[in-house]
């Protein structure tokens, strides 16, 4: 129950987030779609105590992936999708810890909040950015009709 | 049409392209990539460009002059990216001319897609109740943060529109968020004021520089990825600094 909870609410929050940047609105129910599912791979990999910095890089992991296979399917630039995906996942709630420790004069937990919120960021642009090569990698692959490797086997064959 | 004129036409097209894209928040690699297109549906493949966030060179063929357009003001508007994308591909497919095009550029250029303001608060609103529920918020908090994330937006629309200075707003914008979080703390119609702040502050999140800033970044483009990158921080830090303020009072 919590699961489906959790589901529907990102849902309405990252596709009122596509309002919020002015997505063409034909496209706002997906952002809704690619924003849910980002969030549902977080918080599942949360439930199951997973670290939030591995649990941020799955989630952009997954954000990136869906709108990927959206942007082709759509020819709609990615950015139109991932945007507002990406926001659930930004760490608000630590960064806001951060302050607030800095406002008490409690610099030594401030600094532990603000690192952990910094790993988090880096984990979400590695997620990003892997999710990109790899789709980068199988359009490719399917576009030219034989993957890399196989291209690569041939090449060594030759040499052989 | 001579040769020369056409240049001066696609120069014209390239231009109007790179900074309805750029301004309207797309990346590096994009609007590069969609000037060569068109510049190739039009058998020109030999064009420069060099785009960073803050402005354009761009130069066709060998003999004609460079082109500068430097951008001031960047907001997010991914509609617009969408549809010069849709001429773009057009152009490649040969359905429209590139004067069809150039006016169909300044017409994208013209209008406004903006959705009315109530809608756009409205949605800030129910983005911010809903994110108080997924960061683990109790259902009775949830009006609190509609309320304070729906003001905290108006006031960052209203601020942005007077001011036309992007760190001041967002610090007026989260101050608001959080004096009225605590307001609705302090007459008891919300009861975790933490969590009713950070669900309203997240409509402010300058969510496009981020993605903008790491797939610029990736992509080879230092420039405009620090420069999208110092945007963030800014942002995140006016954002700070005004909750701040509440809190420490």
């Amino acid at each position: 129950m919590d699961y489906i909870i959790q589901i529907i609410v990102s849902f309405i929050a990252t596709a009122c987030f596509g309002i919020i940047f002015n997505v063409p609105i034909k496209r706002v129910f997906f952002c809704g779609i690619v924003g849910a599912m980002g969030w549902i791979v977080y918080y599942v990999s949360i439930q199951r105590e997973i670290d939030p910095v591995q649990a941020s890089f799955l989630g952009a992991f997954a954000v990136a992936i869906a709108a990927h296979v959206l942007a082709k399917k759509y020819k709609t630039p990615m950015i139109v999708f991932n945007v507002s995906g990406i926001i659930p996942l930004v760490p608000g709630g630590i960064a806001y810890n951060a302050m607030r420790s800095a406002v008490e004069n409690d610099y030594l937990v401030s600094i532990q909040y603000g690192f952990k919120a910094f790993m988090i960021s880096g984990a979400i642009a590695m997620g990003l950015a892997f999710a990109e090569v790899l789709m980068q990698l199988i359009f490719k692959a399917r576009d030219s009709g034989r993957s890399r490797f196989q291209h690569v086997r041939k090449k060594h064959k030759r040499l052989l | 049409m001579s040769e020369v004129s056409t240049n001066e036409l696609l120069m014209d097209c390239l231009q109007l392209v790179g900074q309805i894209m750029i301004e309207s928040g797309a990346e590096v690699y994009r609007v590069e990539n969609t000037m060569y297109h068109i510049a190739n549906s039009q058998n020109i493949p030999d064009i420069q460009t060099y785009v960073t966030s803050t402005g354009i060179l761009l130069t066709v063929g060998k003999t004609q002059s460079t082109r500068i357009t430097p951008i001031a003001r960047r907001i997010t508007d991914l509609e617009k990216v969408a549809r010069v994308n849709a001429v773009s591909r057009k152009l490649s497919a040969k359905s429209i001319t590139l004067t069809q095009a150039y006016d169909e550029l300044l017409t994208i250029q013209k209008t406004n897609y903006f959705l009315p303001i109530y809608l756009q608060v409205l949605a800030a609103c129910i983005a911010s109740g809903s994110f108080l529920i997924m960061f683990g918020g109790i259902w009775q908090d949830f009006f609190a943060a509609f309320i304070a994330g729906g003001m905290g937006f108006l006031t960052y629309l209203i601020a942005h529109d007077l001011t036309r200075v992007r760190f001041f707003s967002e610090f007026t914008a989260s101050l608001v968020v959080g004096l009225l979080a605590y307001l609705a703390v302090h007459l008891q119609l919300g009861s975790e004021l933490d969590k009713i702040i950070i669900g309203s502050v997240m409509p402010l999140v300058p969510g496009l520089p981020i993605t903008i800033a790491v797939r610029d970044l990736m992509s080879g483009h230092l420039v405009s990825g620090l420069a999208k990158g110092a945007e963030t921080v800014l942002t995140a830090f006016a954002i700070g600094s005004g909750i701040a303020v509440v809190l420490s009072f």
